[in-house]
């Protein structure tokens, strides 16, 4: 059966002028499908990030189509993106990115809070949810200077679930972590995946984690080598 | 936009950096405390000092100036159309300075509606008699009543009643430069010569001080009778109205009416005394450019914090952009840091600007020329507070806008990339 495609990426290229023109991102086609586990590997350089702020919509200077749920992401506003973000996409990056300034109840609530859909106690109700599926729900009243390294990414892992988002995309996000936690995280993408049908998108340098996923795109050089099943 | 929301994260913002915000908000605070207090006391010695003139001014005073005849005869003749006349040789008649029908005209004024009231005066120079010395003076025969409701005669009268006047015959109060150098106490008699060179004495039952020295020396008040005996005129002769207007903003026009339908010459507070209004306005300029000058340097530092905390929350709001924050949200939130600032800080400033206010106030401010004043004059003015807050709003708002804008356009990409 094939289910209903998430990203699709369809010509993708991407060049900066630093001082002289290269090409960092060449023709780069793909598509994940609902539910899909993929994880992204290459070398350092190579352009994963690059891809990544891309089909987050974050970057917006591409070349080619990018279609997220179906929908155009070119001649958007800045508005409409963010609010495509908010509603759409759950980021997890190398670095936690928590506010120090609130608890971590708070952290996970924010993009819940903007997107304003539900009442600031059901967001509550659902923040606490989350927080229990990555084990930390006795961690919601500490603030994050108060937690681990390990602590914290899992508390922006739930933050990146709270809208319920259409994928999660991670750089690298066990990157900072030890062995064990890496683990801990990675477990809990493949539970996500499994248990809540949630499609992931991450980059990662960690072979076994990649060996682990439904599948595995290669970049070399802006462009997809190869993809391993 | 979601209000909350972006209040509450700004608040997180502003708390997590209280100490330099609170410095960003006392500048504020202090700036417009300085602006209140220095406009309402600038305001209050402008109210003094235009009063000591104004209070003491009609608005319209109606007078006979001696004047040459405006029409030579040499111009009646025909012989000589078109030709320069400079054959003047017809002097002024020797008349006093009498407004004529005097009775009609005061008819006529009791029923204009635009009139507040009028005091009759005449004035007579004399000569005061210092053993062998003659002074140079000047009297005033007044109405006591009027004279106190429309010009507040009573608070320029010290050591005395100006109603002693009223019930003592023949009794003058004495300008109190002139009481000074004859060295003259309540109760003397003193002896002044008309201009005609009739003597008169008259007691002394108080002093005059207008707080200007020129006029004290020379001024003093005699009833309108007591003036009236020693020029020998009848009852009616006046030589000066003074009217006082409900509208002081009318006298201009009242003046010009005034001097045709009565035929004799009329005089508005405006035209008479110029220079104080500019005096006035340019002691207000100067506040205003010394209060607006506080307020842009609490500007630059609520630009300052400002610059300095989107420094330290690159991340925060690269974050929050990646988790769905539009630029616009970034911008509200940062402009809502500092219009709390402006706002906390102003509103501070004003309950403080009216506190410094009155306590200048109570200053004790004790001057000869001045003897109704014993504290520095303060004016209340509602209207300093509204422009207070309004420019306190107005500074942080722009000094947030630069600052606001550059968070909006914050690229996430670039940060996260640099970690
Ligand atoms: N702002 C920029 N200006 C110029 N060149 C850039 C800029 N950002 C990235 N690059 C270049 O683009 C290429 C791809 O960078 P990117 O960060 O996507 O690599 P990556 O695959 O994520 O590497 P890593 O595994 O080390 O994170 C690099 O060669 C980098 O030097
Ligand atoms: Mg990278």
């Amino acid at each position: 059966m094939e289910s209903k495609k998430v990203i699709e990426a369809k010509g993708i290229s991407k060049s900066f002028y630093d001082p002289i023109l290269v090409k960092v991102l060449n023709d780069v086609t793909f598509a994940i499908h609902a539910g899909e586990f993929v994880s992204i590997m290459g070398k350092s350089g190579c352009g994963k990030s690059t891809l990544l702020y891309i089909l987050s919509t974050m970057d917006t200077q591409y070349e080619g189509e990018l279609l997220l749920d179906g929908t155009r992401m070119k001649d958007k506003s800045d508005a409409d993106l963010a609010h495509v973000r908010n509603e759409k996409i759950g980021f997890v990056f190398q670095f936690h990115y928590l506010l120090n300034e609130f608890d971590n109840l708070h952290n996970v609530m924010l993009p819940g809070l903007k997107l304003g859909k539900h009442s600031k106690k059901e967001i509550e109700q659902k923040a606490y949810e989350k927080l229990k599926i990555l084990g930390i729900e006795k961690e919601a009243l500490k603030y994050p200077n108060q937690l681990s390294g390990g602590q914290k990414q899992r508390v922006a892992i739930a933050r990146a679930l709270i809208n319920d988002p259409l994928i999660i995309m991670g750089d690298e996000p066990t990157g900072n972590l030890d062995k064990a936690n890496s683990d801990i995280v990675f477990n809990i993408f493949k539970e996500l995946a499994e248990e809540y049908h949630q499609s992931l998108l991450i980059v990662t340098h960690d072979q076994d984690f990649a060996a682990n996923t439904q599948r595995t795109i290669i970049m070399e050089d802006g462009k997809i080598l190869n993809t391993k099943d | 936009m979601k209000i909350g929301l972006i209040a509450e994260v700004s608040l997180a913002l502003l708390t997590a950096r209280l100490k330099q915000t609170l410095i960003a908000a006392i500048g504020v605070t202090f700036s417009i405390t300085m602006f209140i207090a220095l406009l309402s006391f600038m305001a209050g010695l402008n109210d003094l000092l235009d009063n000591l003139i104004l209070n003491r001014t009609p608005h319209v005073r109606l007078y006979n100036e001696i004047l040459p005849s405006p029409v030579q005869p040499i111009e009646r003749s025909g012989s000589y159309p078109g030709a320069y006349h400079f054959i003047r040789h017809v002097k002024p008649k020797s008349e006093l300075p009498e407004i004529k029908n005097s009775a009609a005209i005061i008819q006529a004024l009791k029923k204009d509606p635009r009139v507040l009231g009028f005091a009759p005066k005449t004035t007579l120079p004399i000569f005061y008699n210092v053993g062998s010395i003659n002074l140079t003076g000047m009297i005033n025969g007044i109405e006591v009543d009027a004279e106190n409701r429309l010009f507040t005669f009573q608070d320029y009268v010290v050591g005395g009643q100006t109603n002693d006047l009223k019930n003592t015959p023949n009794s003058i109060i004495l300008g109190i430069g002139a009481a000074k150098k004859m060295l003259v106490q309540r109760g003397d008699i003193i002896q002044v010569t008309t201009a005609e060179g009739v003597r008169f004495q008259l007691k002394v039952v108080g002093f005059f001080q207008s707080g200007i020295e020129e006029i004290d020396k020379v001024q003093s008040y005699t009833t309108l009778a007591t003036s009236r005996k020693m020029l020998g005129k009848p009852a009616g002769y006046i030589t000066d109205l003074q009217i006082k207007l409900k509208d002081i903003a009318l006298a201009p026009k009242a003046a010009q009416e005034y001097h045709h339908l009565f035929g004799t010459e009329a005089i508005d507070i405006q035209t008479a005394n110029a220079q104080f209004e500019t005096g006035s306005s340019v002691r207000t300029l100067i506040s205003y450019a010394v209060g607006i000058t506080l307020l842009i340097v609490a500007g630059f530092g609520i630009y300052n914090i400002l610059n300095m905390m989107i420094y330290e929350k690159m991340d925060s709001i690269a974050i929050l952009k990646a988790m769905g924050f539009s630029g616009r949200d970034v911008n509200a939130i940062f402009i809502t840091i500092a219009l709390t600032i402006g706002l906390a800080g102003g509103a501070l400033g004003l309950v403080l600007g009216l506190g410094l206010s009155a306590l200048i106030g109570q200053i004790p401010f004790n001057t000869p020329s001045l003897p109704t004043v014993e504290t520095y004059p303060i004016n209340y003015n509602p209207n300093f507070y509204i422009i207070g807050a309004v420019f306190s709003i107005i500074t942080t708002y722009l000094a947030g806008y630069l600052p606001s804008r550059k968070a909006g356009k914050i690229d996430p990409v670039d940060i996260i990339r640099g970690k």
